[in-house]
């Protein structure tokens, strides 16, 4: 089992020479079984090029997607094995309390916002609502629960015989929590973390940037880490950058968070093109 | 180590920690798995003190009495309304709190269904209409 980070921007595409290093792409990480399984987290714009590493020969993909604010759902019109006609593709995201999963997804994927509508893809696609339950994806084992974020948004977790991954990206677990973290069966996306040999986790906003967007759905450095700390992972990959900080901004963050918040865990802030080895 | 209440459950008790209105939280097997300050004082008892409550539990422990002092049934309590039917419930009674203490309440219950239908639970909001008449 692998995992590789395509995209670890959050909110907007950042591009530029001051963004090289932890990458300017949006939300999208590739998950690889050892049974030959592809599952893809989120298809933001670094959903792009995963699709044209991916063999031509590639018969099914599992498109796993958190919530459907465009930064996670934009690349998908890009995503090239969706033009393959020999391609099943499924992806899974929530539905709202009105809207199911086809009408919420065909608001981007059609005119004026796209010229190509769903249906006009090659790839045979099929759409799946979650949470429902847990459910097997070739050799991983998937769960997936709705966590504290603006609009029906949801974490997963992924267990395959090499260990669990768990991809929160878009999470605020603080907000209304007095004090945060409360106790694990009281914190947002818990269930989902706990345990995990990795966590890649939103952690967007400084401590000073966070006191003025509360509420945004976004968590700050250290109640990533305080959360990281509650699930007791074993690696915490800090994700969804503010499109704002630069690279020399997040060394910045990172370096002043670890000296002083003292985790007890592995630290590995995302960048584009990092993989991680389940072994 | 508890499973993790539902999304809906905890952002329910985020909400019901900044009101200063009474309220209950029950999840679908309707044990109370939270009541905030403002219940603490009309229950008599903090909810670091009880912990979670049972159906049977606080369906009884309050003594619930109707207008003319008649015991109130379990199945008549808003709470288990609103749990069994899944819609909501409203009522007037007296309670005796843990610390001794009798309350005039109105009591509004209603379920917490969230998206697909999923069933998390009910809440209930109390008012203590005569705080005078608090023996």
């Amino acid at each position: 089992m692998r995992a590789r980070l395509w995209g670890t921007r959050g909110s907007l595409a950042a591009p530029g020479p001051d963004t090289a290093r932890y990458g300017g792409n949006t939300s999208c990480v590739q998950v690889t079984g050892s049974d030959g399984t592809e599952l893809v987290l989120d298809a933001g714009s670094g959903v792009r090029l995963l699709g044209a590493a991916l063999p031509s020969t590639l018969r099914r993909v599992d498109i796993l997607i958190t919530h459907l604010h465009m930064d996670h759902i934009l690349g998908l019109g890009f995503f090239g094995p969706l033009r393959n006609p020999g391609l099943e593709a499924h992806i899974w995201g929530p539905a709202s309390a009105t809207q199911d999963l086809h009408a919420r997804l065909t608001r981007y994927l059609s005119p004026p916002l796209f010229p190509v509508r769903l249906r006009d893809l090659e790839a045979k696609v099929s759409l799946h609502e979650v949470p429902c339950g847990d459910f097997s994806l070739g050799e991983f084992r998937i769960s997936a629960a709705l966590v504290c974020h603006p609009d029906p948004t949801v974490g997963y977790r992924v267990t395959g015989p090499g260990g669990t991954l768990a991809y929160l990206p878009d999470h605020e677990p603080a907000l209304g929590a007095r004090p945060f973290p409360l106790a694990p069966e009281w914190t947002s996306g818990h269930g989902l973390a706990s345990g995990a040999d990795v966590l890649i986790h939103d952690t967007q906003y400084t401590e000073e940037e966070y006191a003025q967007r509360v509420g945004w759905g976004h968590s700050s450095v250290p109640h990533t880490f305080a959360f990281a700390r509650l699930a007791r992972v074993r690696t915490l990959v800090p994700f969804h950058h503010d499109p704002s900080h630069a690279d020399a901004d997040l060394d910045a963050i990172y370096a002043r968070a670890v000296a002083t918040l003292h985790p007890t865990f592995a630290v590995q802030p995302a960048r584009e093109g990092a993989t991680f080895e389940f072994a | 180590m508890m499973p993790q209440q539902e999304i809906e459950m905890i952002l329910a008790r985020h909400l019901a920690s900044y009101l200063a209105m009474p309220i209950f939280l029950v999840d679908p097997a309707g044990t109370v798995v939270f009541y905030n300050e403002p219940a603490e004082t009309i229950l008599g008892r903090r909810f670091s003190e009880t912990g979670p409550l049972s159906l049977e539990e606080w369906s009884t422990a309050f003594v619930p009495r109707d207008e003319l002092g008649r015991p109130l049934a379990p199945d008549d309590l808003p709470l288990v309304v609103a749990l069994r039917d899944r819609c909501p419930a409203h009522s007037t009674f007296w309670i005796r709190g843990l610390d001794g203490g009798t309350h005039h309440i109105e009591v509004t219950a209603f379920p917490l269904i969230g998206e697909a239908g999923r069933y998390q639970g009910a809440v209930a909001l109390f008012w203590d209409i005569d705080p005078g008449t608090r023996t």
